[in-house]
């Protein structure tokens, strides 16, 4: 009984379908031990996690020098930006709003950081339906190749605040 | 009457009585701690139940009831109240009975209970005004730098140092049982999933204590802000953990109810505990998985952490989902429900509350739980599904549809049997399990293909109307939306009705004292 003490040689290896089903079970814990380190090579779409510090002054900055550089029109009261393919590329997340709006090729790679001004936010991409989590004083850089043209949705899904269901942002792909 | 002799153990004169069901020692202090416990946990409960139905009903895009500014305030009441003040009350309470009547020993401290149970007692309370006042809303992972009012840092610490004080007093009852011997030899299963429970819970509290306690300076403008990403990581080492706490609980709870309502004894003792013994092992570094999409922390880390010590403590959930089943299959057999296959199944006494709870806390938390929680914990899947609805599709499924099911359950016989009342409206009660379970599935399901679609958790619009960018989601999404809507409805019906039965019987139910509980 489970609510008793056990009998004294309770000490004793498993037997008969429990040890088969124990040997399965291990099995299988150990295929998917080794299909992580495989996906991660093998797979297209990865969270590196690769990121640097920053502060939420110093990344405004590196933004709005990468707007005036790049701007090429507004949309929604929000600057559009269309940077050089293979360029470093900069999104900043701030209550609450994705800024700037992003244009860009098709097939070309980018590097793009993002952080957030405040609090933490949610990268959510869509309808791709990509997710990071965006903290302050992080630089979280994401390499991107967008394969697709498009209008893209990014929204916020980390609770931000009274308005995050309002932060949105823009990103084009033209083809 | 109760019996005057006294019961085995190191009890002294009319500080204990004997079970009149199962002839276990009952301590009359630690009686009363699992009382006051349980009570708290139920009025908790229902303080998240009003919340969960206010959110069902503001997340389906038909209904879209609260306003903004309260949805978010009803999400932080409803997690903290649901996953911190219901199921700790009620594991504490797990704690007092384990500690005592299965080791046949006395409470070691009043005084440390009646610490613990106050200290508790107000950090819920203060946490729940701070959070009605409008002053506290920032989830319940609090994420610096969001900041809430200090008091609610303050709740939340009195809560985890009383619960602390609680585990300790668990620690002291093992000491002083070994030490007058009241038991011999090993002490039985269901103690040993409540001592795994409580080592995890040290660890636990332990990151707490480090996460939230600079957040509380902070607020009070004594630090600066924390980092945001260690804050994560310390947050979700008592996040995570905590999960684990409440799986050794359930299952421990599903050892005890196997027991009470078909007799099952655990078919290998070495195979169960030794599964207890992983979840202890295996699963601080597991939460690594709620960083998957983070910054800062790299790649190697995430898989390492994620693969290994994860899997390792789905095999412990893998052994109990077979130890347990089997355990009621040989106990069935045993009395002759023995046709077929599954005769022993369809023969289980399915109209025992206790029975169905428990049963469908198993495969509701084996299926739709442990399949969604293995998949979501990979690197790759994760970048589609973080921060979605399907992570409350998940954990709806865990530790809604698993441990707070299994937790009514056992609280068909906890009233009973330590209240010394019945319940009423008999039928109701055989219906319970079934209404909650159905729906919580529903709730869960809708929550994780509305997810699968992009829609987000903790977001008050799925429309997006008013942003400066907005399309709306798939038509798909709105109808699981739906789904999970009836879902809630359903699920809340279910568990008011199990509050309003539990309520009636510990204050008006028929008493039993001096008598076999009713059986079910
Ligand atoms: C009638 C039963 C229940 C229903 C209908 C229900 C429904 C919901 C809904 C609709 C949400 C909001 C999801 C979102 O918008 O992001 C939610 C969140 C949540 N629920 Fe429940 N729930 C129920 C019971 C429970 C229980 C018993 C627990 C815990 C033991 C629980 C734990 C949580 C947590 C932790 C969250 C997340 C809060 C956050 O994002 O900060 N729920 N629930
Ligand atoms: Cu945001
Ligand atoms: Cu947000």
């Amino acid at each position: 009984m489970s609510i008793h003490q056990p009998p004294d040689d309770w000490f004793q290896a498993p037997h008969g379908p429990e040890r088969v089903w124990i040997g399965l079970a291990l099995a299988w814990c150990l295929i998917l031990f080794l299909m992580m380190p495989y996906w991660h090579f093998r797979g297209k779409q990865n969270s590196t996690g690769e990121a640097y510090r920053t502060t939420p002054a110093e990344f405004a900055e590196r933004v709005n020098r990468f707007i005036d550089a790049n701007k090429v029109g507004e949309e929604n009261g929000v600057p559009l930006v269309e940077p050089a393919p293979g360029s470093d590329i900069y999104l900043a997340a701030q209550m609450w709003r994705w800024y700037p709006a992003l244009k860009l090729k098709k097939d070309q790679t980018y590097r793009l950081h993002v952080s957030s001004l405040d609090v933490q936010h949610g990268f959510s991409l869509q309808p791709m339906n990509m997710n990071f989590q965006i903290l302050p004083g992080y630089d979280h850089v994401l390499t991107v190749t967008p394969t697709q043209s498009g209008d893209y949705l990014i929204i916020c899904n980390e609770f931000c605040g009274i308005n995050h269901h309002l932060m949105t942002g823009r990103i084009r792909v033209e083809g | 009457m109760t019996s005057l002799a006294l019961p085995v153990g190191n009890f002294r004169t009319g500080e204990a009585r004997t079970c009149d069901t199962t002839g276990l020692p009952v301590c009359l202090h630690a009686q009363r701690f699992i009382k006051l416990n349980a009570v708290c946990a139920v009025v908790a409960l229902l303080v998240g139940a009003i919340g969960a139905i206010l959110l069902g009903l503001t997340r389906w895009p038909a209904v879209h009831l609260l306003p903004a500014d309260w949805y978010y305030r009803v999400l932080t009441l409803h997690g903290i109240n649901m996953l911190i003040f219901w199921i700790i009350f009620l594991e504490i309470a797990i704690l007092y009975f384990a500690g005592t009547t299965l080791l046949k020993t006395r409470l070691a401290s009043t005084k440390l209970a009646w610490t613990s149970f106050l200290l508790m007692a107000v950090g819920a309370v203060l946490t729940n005004i701070t959070i009605l006042q409008g002053t506290a809303d920032v989830m319940m992972t609090s994420y610096a730098p969001l900041q809430a009012h200090s008091n609610f840092y303050l709740g939340m610490i009195l809560f985890a140092v009383g619960a602390l004080l609680g585990v300790g007093n668990f620690f002291a009852c093992v000491w002083i049982a070994r030490r007058d011997k009241t038991y011999q030899g090993s002490m039985p299963l269901v103690a040993f999933g409540a001592l795994a429970a409580a080592i995890i819970a040290v660890v636990a509290i332990l990151h707490g204590a480090i996460a939230l306690v600079p957040t509380w300076l902070w607020s009070l403008g004594l630090m600066d802000a924390p980092d945001a990403g260690w804050y994560r990581l310390l947050w979700w080492g008592i996040g995570h953990q905590s999960q684990q706490i409440n799986v050794c609980a359930m299952v421990s709870t599903w050892y005890l109810l196997a027991t009470l309502t078909v007799g099952a004894k655990p078919l290998n003792q070495l195979v169960c505990r030794s599964a207890f013994v992983l979840y202890v092992l295996f699963i601080n570094i597991a939460s690594a998985h709620h960083l998957l999409v983070d910054p800062g922390v790299s790649a190697g880390w995430k898989i390492w952490n994620t693969s290994y010590a994860m899997y390792l403590a789905v095999l412990a959930s893998m052994i109990h989902g077979f130890t347990v089943p089997a355990a009621v299959e040989v106990a069935q057999r045993k009395k002759g429900h023995d046709r077929g296959l599954f005769g022993w199944l369809v023969k289980a006494p399915w109209a025992n509350p206790g029975f169905s709870a428990f049963f469908l806390s198993l495969i509701i938390f084996g299926f739709i739980g442990g399949i969604t929680g293995v998949t979501l914990g990979t690197q790759q899947i994760n970048i589609i599904a973080h921060n979605t609805l399907r992570i409350p599709g998940h954990f709806h499924a865990t530790v809604v549809g698993g441990t707070s099911l299994a937790f009514m359950g056992l609280c068909y016989y906890v009233v009973p049997l330590i209240f010394r009342r019945e319940y009423a409206a008999r039928a109701l009660c055989r219906l319970q399990p079934y209404l909650f379970g159905i729906g919580i599935v529903l709730v869960s399901i809708g929550m994780s293909f509305a997810g699968s679609y992009g829609v987000p958790r903790r977001h008050w619009d799925v429309e997006f109307s008013g942003a400066p960018f907005a399309k709306g989601f798939d038509s798909g999404a709105h109808v699981m939306l739906g789904l999970m809507g009836i879902g809630a409805v359903l699920a809340f019906v279910g568990l008011l009705t199990f509050i309003l039965l539990t309520v009636h019987a510990v204050f008006l139910g028929k008493r039993n004292e001096g008598r076999a509980m009713t059986a079910w």
